[in-house]
């Protein structure tokens, strides 16, 4: 197995390693066990089981249909959105069932936000587009506050700060999903969920972006699904890799193959499909 | 930002209070959705009640097939043909200006037409469909009429063929601007292997093009034929007001929306056999547009998916 | 080798296209010709009496001095209780159907169906509908309220397919945002959806108002009168503008013939402003997702 991955320093990967707390000091946020996902009854992701740690950054990484997007919607619901899907097992959120009976997906969301692919600013102005999760959710005290607090979170308040009634749309597109970032953050939740957040986004926003989840590691967990192996090397500190499994009828199932810290996956991976794909192989 | 302190079990996933709003809102759409199923459940009792009353006193086969229709002389005759007949010679007429020349104006649209071109005709078009059909009405009493005499066709002042030839006119836009969209669903690589071929414009369009949008060419044919049947007011302005069974268009007539107009129109006692006829007239009226519309929706979904 | 020509087809080819290209062009022709003259004439003829007292003054036996102002004070009223009517029902509806109705359910399969076959329903047939019911069923009388409901009644289905497609044309992208930031499904429709769909909504709910404008049939059963000579209220007795030019068309009088050319006139107007005012909001307002 190779000591280098192509564009990835590995002496900031294992440095960045040596910063984490020993595994006896994390704290659990997400407990996954015999995790799977179905659609319309064909399965989708099957017999997950890993924990997510407190401020760390948790990248899934895997080709494509291996489940990793479906996977990471388990955790804020959004899952219910799509009509026919079902989940198995179980996700503990800080102990409590996160599908329990009496679950309200609202105060779901508000404590875990999402940040999306495509950048999806509402057709509204910057500042209403931040203040919308305050306002739904009624944290409407000190709004102007909370607005350019999110902003400079989300290290767009300079950009922005003198057209905040400028139009969303006018934004570039690293910019735009800056914002969103913005918008999750004002609604201060624990958890940020990105699903491939700098995909449609050029070199230059893409390594604001990932800066931007170095920074934000301080106050928040952050899991992030990206099909870029070397994004995943640069930011996460634990990296989980999916792959598909071909059941009969040739029907695809994404499976969790490996979960371990990120230099451990893509110096000394345990299972070869990882190093297969790791290494270029495949994927 | 600080994120919020929790312990194990201590986290709360609940919902603060219940949130009945939400269901609220859910109980006074669906009420919304009800007005229209409300409708056409209202729309088939008004028709069909008086109408089944209006049978017990006058036979069905005499309805359907008597020639006569003067539900007010002694003694009465409520034989509907002379209405029917009126209808269908207007619309027929009408049809015979409407399909042609729409399916005409829609290939033009569709296969010969520039951008500029485009951009002006088919506004022209839709203000052509706008236009309220008592101005058609008014046109045709006012203006075909005294043509048609002035060409020395030796039709009255009320004619079925001053408002057919107004009426299909009327009826160009509905056949010309479905005709048009099922053309454009044309994939593209159909026409070029075509011209690739050799073809000239209009073998193109005859041949290719027309044969795979028939069937949203047909609905528009359909659902223009049921629009003429269904219209009240050119017919009732120029058509005449006196049943005539006759298919010599030159002629006035009644159709079956011009009688409901201006009986329904008078202070016809409720109940009375008159106020009845109404409904009979009504009910039949529906039930031949209610087919038609049928099988042009059935039409339409059924060959929409060749191209989807 | 012979010279080999790319001169077009063979004769009687070209005679053929030709021939075709003609009947295309009367085709085309019929329509604008025919809108042209119907323009021309109806113009030329009512203009002049297209002034105050056709405005303000009510209508008489008497071509010169008679005006429409009743009518036209009804056609405002039946707009303006056509839009409070209307939109509010077939918006709530076409939310309905494309927020929370779940598409398996054959009651939501026959909404569907049941939208789609009133549209096509003759108007006379709402008439009837407005007759039985409103007039002579439940004793509302031939009133104002009795034809403005019956008129939305004629919309509402073009109302609500307008609406479906505006709501349908927001991206489900921005529902998703919503959602994520914890906004339950009212507050996601309220606050994104909707604004998001109003330019869409106003267009189309202008367009149906517009045609609803024009219609005569159902208002002929419902009780309009065709001489009315007091402002209408909206209990009482009225009539409509494309009534009154009916009423002035029915009259032999070459007089009232050119009172109907001048009616058209401002009912054309009427129209044609709605529907500029409705081209503009699609032109300035919608986006393009």
């Amino acid at each position: 197995m190779s000591d280098t991955i192509p564009g990835v320093s590995m002496d900031r990967l294992v440095a960045r390693q040596q910063q984490l707390p020993e595994p006896s000091q994390r704290d659990v946020v997400f407990d996954v066990d015999d995790l799977g996902v179905s659609y319309s009854g064909k399965p989708a992701l099957k017999d997950v089981n890993l924990e997510i740690y407190r401020n760390f950054v948790t990248a899934f990484i895997g080709p494509s249909g291996c489940g990793k997007s479906t996977f990471i919607r388990c955790f804020n619901h959004m899952n219910a959105l799509i009509p026919g899907a079902k989940i198995h097992g179980t996700i503990h959120y800080h102990g409590a069932d996160l599908y329990g009976s009496e679950v309200d997906p609202v105060e779901v969301r508000k404590r875990i936000g999402m940040v999306f692919q495509k950048p999806n600013p509402f057709p509204k102005s910057i500042y209403d587009n931040v203040a919308f999760g305050p306002r739904v959710l009624g944290m409407t005290d000190d709004l102007d506050g909370r607005v350019e607090r999110a902003l400079e979170h989300a290290a767009l308040w300079d950009e922005v700060k003198d057209r905040l009634k400028a139009s969303a749309l006018s934004l570039s597109g690293g910019q735009q999903q800056r914002l969103c970032i913005a918008r999750c953050l004002a609604v201060e939740p624990e958890v940020i969920l990105m699903d491939e957040p700098a995909s449609a986004l050029d070199p230059i926003a893409t390594t604001r972006i990932e800066d931007l989840m170095h920074a934000l590691k301080k106050d928040y967990t952050i899991v992030v699904v990206t099909h870029n192996m070397q994004q995943a090397a640069r930011v996460a500190d634990m990296t989980a890799f999916f792959s598909v499994e071909r059941g009969e009828e040739g029907h695809r199932t994404g499976v969790l193959v490996e979960y371990d810290a990120t230099p451990k996956i893509f110096t000394q991976p345990s299972d070869s499909r990882t190093e297969d794909y790791v290494t270029g192989r495949f994927g | 930002m600080a994120t919020q302190e929790v312990s194990a079990g201590a986290v709360r996933l609940r919902a603060t209070r219940r949130r009945w709003g939400e269901d609220v809102v859910k109980v006074v759409l669906a009420l919304c959705a009800l007005i229209s199923i409300l409708t056409t459940v209202g729309i088939v009792v008004s028709l069909f009640l008086p109408a089944i009353e209006f049978f017990r006193d006058v036979s069905l086969w005499g309805f359907l097939s008597g020639t006569t229709w003067a539900p007010l002389f002694q003694p009465s005759h409520f034989g509907v043909q002379p209405l029917v007949a009126g209808t269908i010679l207007v619309s027929l007429c009408a049809a015979l200006v409407a399909l042609p020349f729409g399916l005409g104006s829609a290939i033009y649209l569709s296969e010969y037409a520039r951008a500029t071109e485009r951009k002006v005709l088919k506004p022209t078009l839709e203000i052509l469909a706008g236009i309220p059909t008592v101005v058609y009405g008014y046109f045709a009493l006012t203006l075909i009429s005294p043509l048609l005499k002035d060409l020395g066709l030796q039709a009255g002042v009320f004619s079925a063929l001053s408002a057919a030839l107004v009426m299909g006119v009327m009826l160009i836009p509905t056949v010309a601007s479905l005709s048009e969209d099922a053309m454009s669903a044309v994939p593209r690589d159909l026409r070029d292997g075509a011209y690739a071929l050799g073809s000239n414009r209009m073998q193109v369009s005859l041949r290719v093009v027309v044969p795979a949008a028939i069937s949203g060419i047909i609905a528009s044919f359909v659902l223009a034929i049921s629009r003429a049947v269904g219209e009240t007011m050119i017919v009732l302005i120029a058509a005449g007001g006196q049943p005539n069974l006759t298919f010599d268009p030159r002629e006035a007539v009644q159709t079956m929306t011009a009688f409901i107009a201006a009986t329904g129109q008078g202070d016809v006692p409720t109940g009375s056999i008159e106020y009845k006829t109404i409904f009979a007239v009504g009910a039949t009226l529906f039930v031949l547009t209610l087919v038609m519309n049928l099988f042009s929706i059935r039409l339409v979904r059924k060959f929409r998916e060749v191209y989807e | 080798m012979s010279v080999t020509t790319l001169r077009a087809e063979r004769p009687r080819g070209r005679t053929s296209s030709a021939v075709f290209k003609a009947f295309l062009y009367v085709s085309i022709g019929v329509g604008i010709a025919t809108l042209g003259t119907l323009l021309i004439t109806v113009v030329a003829k009512g203009w002049k009496y297209v002034d105050l007292v056709l405005l303000l003054e009510p209508p008489s036996a008497d071509p010169q001095i008679a005006g429409a102002r009743p009518a036209i004070l009804a056609t405002i009223y039946l707009g303006l209780l056509l839009i409070a009517f209307s939109v509010p029902i077939g918006v709530g509806t076409a939310i309905y159907m494309e927020e929370y109705a779940n598409r398996d359910r054959w009651y939501n399969r026959l909404l569907e169906v049941n939208i789609q076959n009133l549209a096509a329903v003759p108007s006379i047939v709402y008439g009837i509908l407005g007759l039985a019911f409103l007039v002579r069923g439940i004793g509302l009388g031939r009133v104002l309220l009795a034809g403005a409901m019956i008129l939305t009644l004629v919309v509402l289905p073009t109302v609500i397919i307008a609406a479906r497609e505006a709501i349908r044309a927001v991206p489900d992208s921005i529902r998703q945002g919503a959602y994520a930031l914890g906004a339950t499904k009212w507050q996601v429709i309220w606050r994104q959806v909707l604004p998001a769909a109003t330019p869409g909504i106003a267009t189309g709910s202008i367009l149906a108002l517009s045609r609803a404008l024009g219609e005569t049939a159902p208002l002929l059963l419902v009780g309009a009168l065709t001489y009315v000579s007091f402002d209408p209220t909206i209990l009482g007795d009225f009539t409509a503008l494309p009534v009154q030019i009916y009423q002035w068309v029915a009259r032999p009088q070459e007089d009232f013939r050119v009172l109907a050319a001048s009616g058209i006139i401002v009912l054309l107007a009427i129209l044609l402003t709605l529907n500029a005012f409705a081209i503009w909001i699609r032109n300035r307002y919608q986006r393009k997702w």
